[in-house]
């Protein structure tokens, strides 16, 4: 449908971080409000179910919070906000670095590795 | 075995050891499960493996050579199933002499619990037009109009055998919308058998593997993914080769 999901991890925990990422990148505002369970539901492709756990999830982590009758927010809380982001960026680096030094790669070639690519990015720009 | 417990408060119907014997050979045997309220489940398995004579079993079509069926605590059968139950079969009789229109309001004069409204909403949401000979409709619409039939009865189990088949991929896709549109999983239940184990899986929060006759699995899809990190599909190949 819709979309394609990896077949390793939960549809809804997907879901979850797809979200995630769309509020740290700013494509979901700070106390926007998130579509509702169905819509989703029929944007994504998938059983309304797994939205409502997406949507469950996101509250426990404090990203979104669910008023009732009004439905589901984004926080718009900036210390919560400001951790989601270092969250997400801890996350992309563990994955990096764990890569990096499954392939053998020291933290001195890692670092200036990536320096290097930033400079050469910075004076492209 | 990949087995699912549910709690009798949430059961809206249950299998205790269902066979289904036909002269000397058992279509179904020893079919025990519970299905949970306010899901979607999804039978899959190989041909012949007995998705359909399960499905006529859970709708009262078909009785059991032994074991039982039971809804809500009471047995099964075919005349108190179609006051409860909605099912939407692989060779659904639509009355070629119909309009879309008169179809609906057929099924609204037999069915106390159809919501003619919702139907209204999801003719136009399917691009149906009323006016149209059922006769003259295509595969994919007369695919859509079944599936707005079943899903417009207010009754706690709708039960499809295979609404997806014989349709190109796009009116597949249509129909899984549609489904997901107008799903009312706070009252009702939803049982479907398909093939297209790959393309349904995200619509599915049960999995029910049949195999000549047998349960070879029953699993939140979910779970699966957590338990063993692959998809529906990968899970069956790998019980069934087992």
């Amino acid at each position: 449908m819709g979309d394609e999901f990896k077949s390793s991890q939960p549809i809804y925990f997907q879901l979850v971080q797809r979200i995630c990422r769309q509020v740290v990148r700013g494509e979901l505002a700070a106390g926007e409000k998130l579509p509702s369970v169905r819509d989703m539901a029929v944007e994504a492709g998938v059983n309304p179910n797994t939205i409502q756990r997406v949507y469950t999830e996101l509250e426990r982590m404090r990203v979104a919070e669910t008023r009732r009758g009004q439905g589901t927010f984004v926080t718009d809380k900036r210390a919560l906000l400001s951790q989601l982001r270092n969250d997400l960026m801890t996350e992309q680096i563990t994955d990096f670095l764990r890569d990096m030094k499954e392939m053998g790669f020291t933290p001195q070639e890692i670092v200036a590795g990536v320096q290097s690519y930033l400079n050469m990015d910075g004076a492209n720009e | 075995m990949d087995t699912l417990t549910v709690e009798p408060e949430q059961c809206v119907v249950s299998f205790q050891e269902v066979s289904k014997r036909y002269q000397s050979k058992d279509a179904v045997s020893s079919l025990s499960f519970s299905v949970p309220a306010g899901k979607v489940v999804g039978l899959i398995g190989p041909n012949g493996s007995g998705k359909t004579t399960t499905l006529k079993l859970m709708t009262g079509l078909l009785r059991p050579t032994c074991g039982s069926v039971q809804m809500r605590g009471e047995a099964v059968t075919r005349a108190g199933a179609s006051r409860r139950i909605s099912y939407l079969s692989d060779d659904a009789a639509v009355y070629s002499f119909y309009t879309v229109g008169q179809m609906l309001d057929y099924y609204a004069g037999m069915y106390g619990d159809f919501d003619l409204q919702k139907a209204t909403k999801m003719l136009s949401f399917m691009k149906l037009e009323a006016h149209e000979g059922v006769r003259i409709l295509s595969k994919g619409n007369l695919g859509r109009l079944k599936l707005i039939l079943a899903l417009s009865r207010q009754v706690p189990l709708i039960v499809m055998d295979e609404p997806l088949s014989g349709l190109d991929p796009l009116v597949r896709q249509s129909i899984m919308k549609g489904l997901i549109s107008f799903i009312d999983l706070d009252r009702q239940t939803v049982v479907l058998s398909t093939h297209e184990v790959d393309e349904v899986e995200p619509l599915l929060d049960v999995v029910l593997l049949l195999e000549a006759g047998r349960i070879r699995g029953m699993a939140y899809t979910e779970d699966i993914r957590v338990r063993y990190g692959e998809s529906m599909v990968g899970w069956m190949r790998e019980v069934l080769e087992t």
